[in-house]
């Protein structure tokens, strides 16, 4: 049997790669935040790029959120193509004005005559005891907003590609990557965070789902982290006789409501799993849409597993209590083909 | 200015207290990140951001307050915390997230409440400012002398929040002070690639508002300034912006590769330290014995000795108290 070499890259190499690949090809791509130059970014998104493009391209920031995202709006308009970065998705407080009532409006209120081509990038994630205002996913939150397309890939090959979909884009794209699937030397060590990329420019659809293990018995959908552990949980219903598909979101907007109907048509359960708070969420999101269009699909209510509508707490034993895992997912996973 | 004995063995100690815990704190943090650093890991996770060169700005102006006034503070919270009084034991307990912390472990370091002696810290820069001055708000409305400091960095300086509140603090003549700690840097970027102007307390005219700047992390003169900007802010004389430069001695958090410096910066300033600047003004200066003041050295250790143990013997909290204190 042949063996290709397969070239593997970190999240965090992965997304900075893309926008290299995407500086050299448009002069109008830019990038702006706070830590993006020397320090390459906090969660390391854009590794290198000071060094090869300089400050005039790789801008640091004043912690002036609502002026530079603000500015990135003025710019895009301008025909400019930023990237922005909003370190931790929790800053978005001091800064939604800009996101909500500009970025993601003026394209509509204009007619369609204004065109704002950038994007808004941002960490996500808890698990390591980073407490309340840095550990959050606000999935939701974005999503909920019509007006921008969100985006939560969960591989580096998929980083990869859907920021360079999401640059090119002439829409505003919120690019979402979770902190621990960077593949940060600091931080907990996953295998998912890293994995075969290719060295060229290539594009991920944004909008479109992907099945990453097909099963028959249940469906289990994941946004980024969740999918991870889903995986590690099929592997464990596995040896309890149970196929379980598990479906990578990748895309919170659009959102492919097609994969998920396909899915529980063949399996007639879902179980949907997120790292966001669970009411008014992205679970509950999901459970409409089978609840909608299929009901008759299913064999069991759908259940929901996501952070308990609290906080999120910085004591280890708090945190793991709320944050789901692989081996909650198997319980859930469980119970629910037994219903 | 003649200071009265009291005042400068308080700072002393105090600032010999904060150093002390921020030292042990790191030592603790790094406790199971050995020898692969996991932020996570140990039991002290999560980011940690220390205070130790920053002890000049904490004490220069908490000598001044009482435990009705109010101090907020930023990510970096430990030397404002001491400095005002916050229960040592609890607030040790709180970093390592225990039961018995003061937000019985949901808060963490950068989350500390101690509604008793009135302080308060987070991690959304400049978002401590607008509390502050919510709480000179209240002390005017009920008709006390009471006043409010809002410690930040001079990263902070740059926020909406700054400015918004700064206009409202002098447009109503609130006693609100706001301390502005520049350490030089704001993560990675230092002070000149993030700010117009050469020091933010010349920004204090465009407020309407009285600005001072300490040099060199000078903690008699920090005692000086927030002496004059505490009396008349009790005074109703208005509210102040006090910029002190100062120095962050380790990395923005605990991990910071710090590739963005010179490592011969920090040696440099360590030369000239604060704490060992002002133990030798003591005893130069105001003829005070050296064995006074190892006294003062030791009880300050065996404080922070014993809050350490006190967090270390106490419980986890259970898992399922997580749900608890969503609403009171
Ligand atoms: C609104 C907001 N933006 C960004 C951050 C990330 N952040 C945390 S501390 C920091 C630098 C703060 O610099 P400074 O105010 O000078 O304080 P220092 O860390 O130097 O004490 C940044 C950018 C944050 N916590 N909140
Ligand atoms: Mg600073």
């Amino acid at each position: 049997m042949q063996k290709t070499k397969q070239r593997l890259l970190t999240g965090n190499k992965a997304i900075a790669e893309a926008i290299r690949l995407e500086m050299e090809r448009d002069p109008n791509v830019l990038v702006m935040g706070e830590d993006v130059g020397i320090y390459g970014g906090i969660f390391g998104a854009t590794e290198g790029l000071f060094q090869q493009f300089g400050p005039e391209r790789v801008m640091d920031t004043p912690i002036s959120e609502t002026a530079f995202i603000g500015a990135a709006i003025g710019a895009a308009a301008e025909g400019m193509r930023p990237i922005v970065e909003l370190m931790f998705v929790d800053f978005f407080g001091v800064c939604m004005d800009q996101i909500y009532n500009h970025m993601a409006k003026i394209p509509y209120m204009s007619g369609g005559r204004v065109k704002l081509p950038m994007v808004l990038m941002t960490a996500v994630g808890g698990g390591y005891s980073d407490a309340a205002q840095h550990s959050q996913t606000l999935y939701a939150t974005f999503a909920h907003l019509p007006g921008m397309k969100v985006v939560a890939p969960s591989t580096p090959y998929d980083l990869k590609g859907m920021m360079i979909s999401a640059i090119r884009d002439d829409n505003p794209v919120v690019f979402m990557f979770h902190k621990t699937l960077q593949g940060l030397g600091w931080m907990d060590q996953l295998d998912a965070s890293v994995g075969h990329v290719p060295e060229e420019a290539y594009t991920v659809p944004i909008g479109k789902a992907k099945v990453v293990r097909e099963g028959t018995d249940i469906t289990i959908v994941g946004i980024q982290m969740t999918t991870h552990h889903a995986l590690e949980a099929a592997k464990k219903l596995e040896q309890h006789g149970i196929q379980a598909e598990v479906i990578d979101l990748r895309s919170l907007v659009p959102l492919d409501r097609e994969t998920i109907l396909q899915s529980i048509k063949k399996t007639h359960r879902l179980l949907v799993v997120d790292e966001d708070y669970l009411s008014y969420g992205m679970t509950a999101e999901i459970a409409a849409i089978a609840a909608e269009d299929g009901l008759y699909d299913l064999e069991a209510p759908v259940k929901r597993l996501a952070v308990p509508d609290v906080p999120i707490p910085y004591s280890r034993p708090l945190e793991q209590f709320v944050l789901p895992n692989a081996d909650k997912i198997f319980h859930e996973a469980m119970k629910l083909v037994n219903e | 200015m003649v200071i009265s004995v009291d005042h400068l063995t308080w700072m002393y100690e105090t600032m010999y207290k904060i150093r002390y815990y921020e030292d042990k704190m790191a030592e603790a943090y790094a406790e199971g990140k050995n020898p692969v650093f996991n932020i996570g890991a140990g039991p002290v996770p999560g980011e940690m951001h220390l205070a130790t060169g920053q002890e000049p700005a904490a004490v220069g102006i908490c000598v001044h307050l009482k435990k009705e006034d109010t101090v907020t503070s930023p990510h970096r919270p430990h030397h404002h915390a001491i400095a005002k009084g916050v229960d040592l034991n609890r607030m040790t307990a709180e970093i390592f997230g225990k039961v018995t912390g003061l937000g019985k472990g949901k808060g963490g370091h950068m989350h500390l409440f101690d509604p008793d002696v009135k302080f308060s810290c987070g991690g959304i820069v400049g978002a401590g400012i607008p509390h502050a001055l919510g709480a000179a708000l209240a002390a005017k409305k009920k008709g006390t002398d009471w006043v409010a400091v809002a410690f930040i960095g001079e990263g902070a300086a740059n926020q909406g929040a700054f400015h918004e509140s700064l206009n409202m603090a002098a447009l109503w003549n609130l006693p609100l002070i706001v301390v502005i700690e520049n350490n030089q840097y704001g993560i990675s970027v230092p002070k000149s690639a993030s700010t117009s102007v050469p020091s933010n307390d010349i920004r204090a005219v465009a407020y309407g508002m009285k600005g001072y700047y300490v040099k060199d992390n000078d903690p008699i003169e920090m005692y000086d300034v927030s002496k004059e900007a505490v009396e008349r802010a009790r005074k109703g004389e208005g509210p102040s912006i006090i910029e002190i430069e100062t120095y962050r001695y380790l990395g923005h958090f605990q991990g910071d590769p710090e590739l963005y410096r010179d490592k011969n910066e920090v040696t440099l300033l360590r030369e000239k330290d604060p704490i060992i600047r002002m133990r030798q003004f003591l005893i130069t200066e105001y003829g005070i014995e050296e064995q006074r003041l190892i006294e003062l050295e030791n009880k300050a250790k065996q404080e922070v000795e014993s809050a350490y143990q006190f967090a270390r013997e106490s419980d986890d909290p259970n898992p399922e108290d997580a749900l608890n204190d969503l609403f009171v």
